[in-house]
């Protein structure tokens, strides 16, 4: 078991396994996505209070469960690089966060875009998942700020880690206190669908959730192959490869 | 007192002489920042001029009617605190990178997470009891009732020692950077909402004549927490800044 995990963890075996698994876990990606997209633009039935409108849910549901967990992968893998000193964990910090900053701010769009036409707002202040959901960004913009301040890159590594080990305490409390806050000022504008939710609409959701989840997958990996490459420029299985290909061209 | 020795460090001495006892580094470093705030009360006066200069704005640019002012006032002041309050964060760990103070305390075999409980301390005496103060003179100016500027001036002590807290950790963390200051406000802000939200809620209720305890108490829990957690994560910063 811990053969396989070091092994893993080498960079120019995770480089390889990477570059495998990319192209499976996109078309994977791609198919599922057309599935669901088919299944729940066409197949599912309109809504009998939000009419058509409730289908941006199988972009939004996805997008703002895989913004939450970008953040959850960055922290741990933080946590992971910062105690172990695994230089493989801080790259998948690294690579997440642009892609987690992506989808939060596509939940945050695709809610927007929702919000004009049921509550009459492209923006409300006072929905807590959407401050939440803000705030989430705030915290990846600062993460890549961060890391953008420094030239080198271990110590961008470990300061991130930091922020973003501090960062996920923060999201949590941010989370709990927003709510509190937007119940005190109005009663909240909930969509309470979610309970009787029938197979047809509910299947579709379900399968893009995890056709994101593998998109995610694969975007993950082929930013890996690049952070892994930019890491190990000076590595000499960096070197042979790049000449070996070149000999190859 | 300096006879001939750098000005610039006048309590490295104490600090050496201060026993292994993590307590003896703590009451050095404070006494420390203490006399160079003294030396430079530029430090302590330029966020006080800000923080009045900010909750000016306001009310010209608003309204200066009492209605309006006594609904936007607690937020006022707690957003010109808050922003206040980052003004001396830059220098808080850059002044002594540049000299070298740093790797001293680094070196010193002290606890660093107790040196960085000290400067948190100190900046909270140095930068933000000031604001604290003057803001219950603003808040009056902003028609908020008598009875609520205890409430007001509690929640903002609590809360800018949670801010001096989260931002020593955000200094250290950008310490030798060049041009940090937005930069730590982009990291430290959004830490604060829980902060602000608590803050200015107590000070709505207290304002409306309604019991207080739950936010107080909440913002009492994270202030804590932010002064147990914070030094360690800033001191591990530190380590990491100066590897």
């Amino acid at each position: 078991m811990w053969k396989w995990f070091h092994k893993l963890a080498s960079p120019p075996h995770f480089y390889r396994l990477a570059g495998l698994w990319a192209p499976w876990l996109m078309g994977a990606a791609l198919i599922l996505i057309a599935y669901s997209l088919y299944a729940g633009l066409v197949l599912a039935p309109p809504d009998y209070q939000q009419g058509d409108a409730f289908r941006i849910i199988y972009v939004h549901v996805p997008s703002a469960y895989l913004s939450l967990m970008a953040y959850t992968m960055m922290a741990v893998a933080s946590a992971i690089g910062l105690v172990w000193r695994m230089k493989l964990a801080h790259a998948v910090a690294a690579s997440a966060a642009p892609i987690g900053a992506s989808f939060t701010f596509l939940a945050l769009f695709t809610g927007s875009v929702w919000g004009h036409p049921m509550w009459g707002t492209w923006w409300e202040w006072s929905d807590p998942r959407m401050m939440t959901e803000l705030i989430l960004l705030f915290l990846y913009l600062g993460y890549m700020a961060l890391r953008a301040a420094f030239e080198d890159r271990k110590r961008a590594d470990r300061a991130g880690a930091v922020l973003a080990i501090v960062g996920v305490v923060n999201v949590v409390l941010v989370h709990y206190s927003v709510e509190w806050w937007s119940s005190l000022h109005q009663g909240q504008t909930v969509m309470n669908e979610d309970a009787t939710m029938p197979a047809s609409m509910l299947t579709p959701l379900l399968t893009m959730i995890l056709a994101f989840t593998l998109f995610f997958g694969a975007v993950m990996f082929m930013r890996l192959r690049g952070e892994i490459l930019l890491r190990e420029t000076n590595a000499r299985w960096v070197r042979r490869m790049v000449t070996g290909e070149a000999a190859h061209g | 007192m300096a006879d001939g020795a750098p000005d610039k460090t006048p309590g490295t001495v104490r600090l050496r002489e201060a026993s292994l006892r993590p307590v003896g580094s703590f009451g050095a470093v404070v006494a420390r920042e203490l006399q160079l705030a003294v030396r430079r009360p530029a430090d302590v006066l330029n966020p006080l001029f800000f923080f009045s200069v900010v909750a000016t704005m306001f009310p010209l640019a608003v309204s200066p009617l009492p209605q309006v002012l006594e609904v936007i006032g607690p937020g006022i002041v707690w957003v010109a605190a808050l922003l206040a309050a980052l003004l001396p964060l830059n220098g808080l760990f850059g002044q002594d990178f540049d000299d070298g103070t740093l790797e001293h305390y680094v070196m010193s075999g002290q606890s660093l997470v107790a040196i960085c409980f000290a400067k948190t301390v100190a900046l909270w005496l140095v930068a933000a009891l000031p604001l604290v103060l003057a803001s219950s003179v603003v808040a009056e100016t902003y028609r908020l009732p008598l009875e609520a500027l205890p409430v007001l001036v509690l929640a903002l002590a609590v809360g800018s020692f949670a801010l001096c807290a989260l931002g020593a950790v955000a200094a250290a963390l950008t310490v030798g950077v060049q041009r940090a200051s937005a930069l730590i406000a982009l990291l430290v802000l959004p830490l604060m909402v829980p902060v602000l939200i608590f803050g200015t809620r107590a000070v709505s209720l207290a304002g409306a004549g309604d019991p207080v305890a739950g936010p107080v108490y909440l913002l009492l829990a994270i202030g804590l927490a932010a002064a147990l957690l914070a030094p360690i994560a800033a001191a591990v910063a530190l380590r990491i800044s100066l590897d």
